[in-house]
């Protein structure tokens, strides 16, 4: 039997997408699968932040090298996906947070983040709505925001333009590995790739499972609500040490915000916010800015993600599997990173290699092994 | 356009502001009722398509929300005007 | 056993009532002050109008509706002015006097009632632009008229309904536009006559407002509604394709009505499409009994069939909670409330064949129309989204849609738009109104302020 495609895609989140397109652009035959439409679960229902402040310092070349792709978007996927570059600022409400700011200055330097430590009288002048209890912040200038519901599919109908085959309705259910070829089946129709990239998010620790190498993942429902459109004030997407609230506002006026999890069941899938966050975050949120006070809220919502326990997605080949290449477990911030993740997934398929330093992410960093 | 009362117009009159002007409406009235039987409009678009003056009068349609002040952003339709009541369109 | 009934309109006064005989204390939530619903809400403290003035045919009704509701506000625990913004199992999410809170159940009826159903008109944002239902409660409740000179264009009973009580109280009514031809309703007598009374009130409407020299269009298409910052003139076209400019300050627009069934939704009951209805509606058997255990629905928000079934249906709906509660059942009377409503879904359908919801004209909405007033969406944009050149690739149902263009995603979540959007949609991709699904529902069903209050 030999192959029908180059490399078979497994799920249509961002980093699925995203890696069809660079692989597309590049020759490779490439099939996608999809259970529902691209970018339903996380990618397609997060905080939409574009944000490199904070970020873990491992995921930082990664992040910078998104960055450029998201500079990018309109050449390569015909829509900005509403992204704005309105600076990321990452509050502190006391000393102790205010410390922890200062210390990843350093970070910031080694990865050439530009970011700014501003103290707490300044704080107060650049942005006189914020609330009482922040001390000080620091602002990253490039990050930003963009609307997650255009940017999977965006990727998908631009990977599509470029020759992939994009399945959507089509849950991967069998595959089977014969030690030089995957082979997928839907019903009657069969695919064959020598590779296979597990970006299923959350689902992605079953593909890993199947071929295993079990990882503890879990899944995640970041708890988020959306208010009517008031005027326009809050310029940057905001964040605090300690990540308990995240707030941003659009241009349309919407103010966009969130603070723990809401309730979910993967099987289904199935997901809901909860009242008890909804209030936590209403009360964290006025905090930050307290004249959102008597502001309506006029949605809340939720998706899947998958959550790792170090908080670091998996990414890179399998020890178990040759040809299988895992980027999954984002853990709640890979939004961002969705579009550079392709990108390297295409360099690692195509060309064996990437300059971005994947050790980090390594699937066998976790014990459970195939004793799962 | 303008409310016209046609029927339980004997009511003590009630004053509150719009806009910051003094105005005057019946006991009894919601705000939608007070704000448009002395003004044109309710509220304006945020998205450049105009002015509004509520919709559905059943608290579903969403499309009468006001500043009161001390309230916040309030539905016009489902709230009973009390004296003094400070309401901002804008 | 707690149950906890939603809505205090016929349905659930009724509702109520029968828990209450039964020997239960259930918790009694609306959002107003008083019970009575919108069909037969309050008017201001201290009127003069008497419930003939301000209910019609239907004051008996009325007047029975509201003396219940006096009696059962001490026999129940009665919650007044309280929103319910979500439900999950056993729990409430209540919003009250500006305090967010939570009421604990074992059984909940949901009767959440019905608003009108919309088909965009060019103009329809206009200040001077009501529902039906809106001008209705606009004169009854509050004793205004939405206008000076008032147009009312629509389909359906309320149609003719609310020109009546406008021309009684005294106001100008420009013009009554149905968009059902005569011919329409004419085949459909037949099967309206399975309600007689009902049936002969409507003629006494039309009759009424003929005498009173309303200017009448039956089987005509709204055109717009023109006016530079409010209401000043409709265009109208009739049958024979002539077109008319009448002046006016004000606008009631309604098409039938549609579902309150968003709390249904959150509580995980399926929806089935109902042709008849032409709109999907929460599933549930004749006794209101759903899917999701606990679950009962009753009255116009289970899908629509009027007052007088919202009062057999909260009324069979509370012995059904009772039964499966493990109660004792009064099968007598449960026989005969089941023999009522066996005779409701006949003349229903009868009625909406008679005034059926103008489809095409929805699924026509010129290009530059905004089809939802929330967040200023046009026909355009929907049609745009529906395309597989579409920068996001096509949108194949209402929540992509919702997704690409904000249709539905406002202030309202979509009561407003959802019908006609999902006609546009369905047009656009030339497929079933069935297949372009139905807009999910997500807390809260109504828009909540953000409070600093610690989570009680």
């Amino acid at each position: 039997m030999s192959a029908t495609h180059d490399v078979l895609i497994l799920g249509g989140g961002g980093a699925g997408c995203s890696a069809a397109l660079h692989l597309a652009l590049r020759g490779a035959r490439v099939a996608l699968f999809e259970r529902g439409l691209v970018g339903s679960q996380a990618s397609g229902v997060n905080y939409g932040g574009v944000r490199q402040n904070g970020r873990h310092p491992a995921e930082l070349p990664i992040a910078r090298r998104s960055r450029e792709i998201w500079a990018r978007l309109p050449e390569l996927i015909g829509t900005d996906a509403e992204f704005e570059v309105t600076g990321h600022l990452k509050l502190a409400r006391s000393a102790a947070e205010e410390a922890e700011l200062a210390d990843y200055m350093a970070v910031a330097r080694e990865y050439d983040l530009p970011l700014e430590l501003i103290g707490s009288n300044s704080i107060h002048a650049r942005w006189p709505w914020l609330g009482p209890r922040v001390v000080a912040g620091a602002f990253a200038p490039e990050d930003g925001a963009a609307n997650p519901r255009l940017l999977a599919p965006a990727f998908a109908r631009a990977a599509r333009a470029a020759g992939a085959e994009i399945n959507e309705h089509a849950p991967v259910s069998e595959i089977a590995h014969d030690g030089a070829l995957f082979t997928l089946t839907i019903g009657d129709r069969t695919w064959r790739a020598p590779v296979a990239l597990n970006c299923m998010g959350y689902w992605g620790g079953e593909i890993a499972a199947r071929f295993g190498e079990a990882v503890p993942v879990a899944p995640l429902a970041p708890n988020m609500l959306v208010s009517e459109p008031i005027p326009y004030f809050i310029e940057p997407n905001m964040g605090v040490v300690g990540g308990d609230v995240y707030l941003r506002q659009i241009r349309r006026g919407n103010v966009i915000f969130g603070s723990g999890r809401g309730t979910s069941d993967p099987a289904v899938p199935w997901s809901r916010p909860l009242p008890e966050p909804t209030l936590t975050a209403m009360a964290r949120a006025i905090e930050l800015v307290p004249r959102l006070a008597g502001v309506q809220v006029i949605r809340s919502w939720t998706g899947i993600d998958g959550d790792m326990p170090d908080g670091l997605p998996v990414i890179g080949p399998s020890r178990t599997t040759p040809g299988l290449i895992h980027a999954f477990g984002f853990s709640g911030h890979g939004f961002m990173l969705g579009p550079g993740i392709g990108a390297i997934l295409a360099e690692l398929v195509l060309d064996g290699r990437t300059d971005v330093p994947l050790h980090p992410f390594r699937i066998d960093r976790f014990a459970l092994g195939s004793a799962a | 356009m303008r409310l016209v009362r046609r029927a339980d117009a004997e009511r003590a009159r009630i004053p509150f502001t719009l806009d910051g002007a003094a105005a005057e409406a019946l006991a009894g009235d919601t705000l939608l009722t007070a704000i448009l039987a002395t003004a044109d409009h309710l509220r304006t678009s945020e998205f450049g398509d105009g002015r509004r003056a509520g919709f559905c009068w059943m608290g579903a349609c969403q499309d009468c929300l006001v500043w009161v002040e001390g309230l916040g952003r309030v539905r016009a339709c489902t709230t009973q005007l009390e004296p003094g009541m400070a309401v901002r369109r804008a | 056993m707690k149950v906890a009934v939603i809505g205090a309109g016929p349905a659930g006064t009724r509702a109520v009532e029968v828990l209450v005989r039964a020997g239960h204390r259930p918790v009694w939530i609306d959002e107003a002050a008083a019970n009575g619903g919108r069909i037969h809400q309050r008017p201001v403290a201290g009127t003069t109008r008497s419930h003939r003035d301000l209910y019609g045919t239907e004051a008996a009704k009325a007047e029975a509706i509201h003396a219940l509701g006096e009696r059962l506000r001490a026999a129940s625990d009665w919650r007044p002015g309280t929103l319910v913004w979500n439900i999950r199992p056993g729990v409430l999410d209540t919003l009250c006097a500006g305090r967010h809170g939570t009421i604990g159940f074992d059984r909940a009826i949901l009767c959440t009632g019905a608003m009108d159903r919309i088909v965009p008109v060019p103009g329809w944002t206009l200040p001077g632009v009501f529902t039906l239902g809106g001008a209705q409660i606009a004169l009854k409740a509050q004793g205004v008229a939405i206008g000076a000179r008032v147009a009312f264009i629509g389909t359906g009973p309320l149609l003719w309904l609310v020109a009546t009580q406008y021309v009684k109280a005294g106001a100008e009514v420009a013009l009554v536009l149905d968009t059902t031809p005569f011919t329409t309703k004419a085949r459909a007598a037949a099967g309206l006559l399975r309600d007689p009374a009902t049936f002969a009130r409507g003629l006494a409407l039309v009759a009424r407002l003929r005498m009173a020299g309303v200017r009448v269009i039956e089987g005509g298409v709204p055109v717009a509604i023109e006016g530079a910052d409010a209401v000043g003139s409709v265009r109208v076209r009739d049958r024979a394709g002539r077109e008319h400019h009448i002046a006016c300050d004000a606008v009631g627009l309604g098409f039938g009505l549609k579902p309150e069934s968003q709390l249904a939704d959150l509580a995980g009951v399926p929806f089935v499409f109902d042709a008849t209805q032409r709109n999907w509606v929460p599933q549930h058997d004749r006794a209101g009994r759903t899917a999701v255990p606990g679950i009962c629905l009753a009255g116009d928000g289970a899908g629509i069939a009027g007052a007088d079934a919202a009062e057999l249906a909260g009324a069979r709906a509370a012995w059904a909670a009772i039964e499966d509660g493990g109660g004792a059942v009064d099968r007598g009377e449960v026989a005969r409330l089941d023999r009522a409503l066996a005779r409701i879904p006949p003349f229903r359908a009868a009625l909406e064949r008679a005034f059926p919801y103008p489809a095409t004209l929805a699924a026509r909405t010129p290009d530059a129309t905004i089809v939802c007033r929330c967040e200023a969406i046009t026909a355009e944009e929907l049609r745009a989204a529906a395309r597989a050149t579409h920068v996001t690739g096509g949108a194949p149902e209402v929540n992509r849609a919702k997704a690409f263009t904000r249709v539905g995603m406002g202030r309202c979540q979509g009561r407003v738009c959802g019908p006609p959007a999902a006609e546009i949609l369905a047009d656009a991709l030339g497929c079933d109104i069935a297949a372009v699904g139905r807009l999910r529902g997500q807390p809260p069903v109504k828009p909540i302020p953000i409070l600093a209050q610690a989570v009680e």
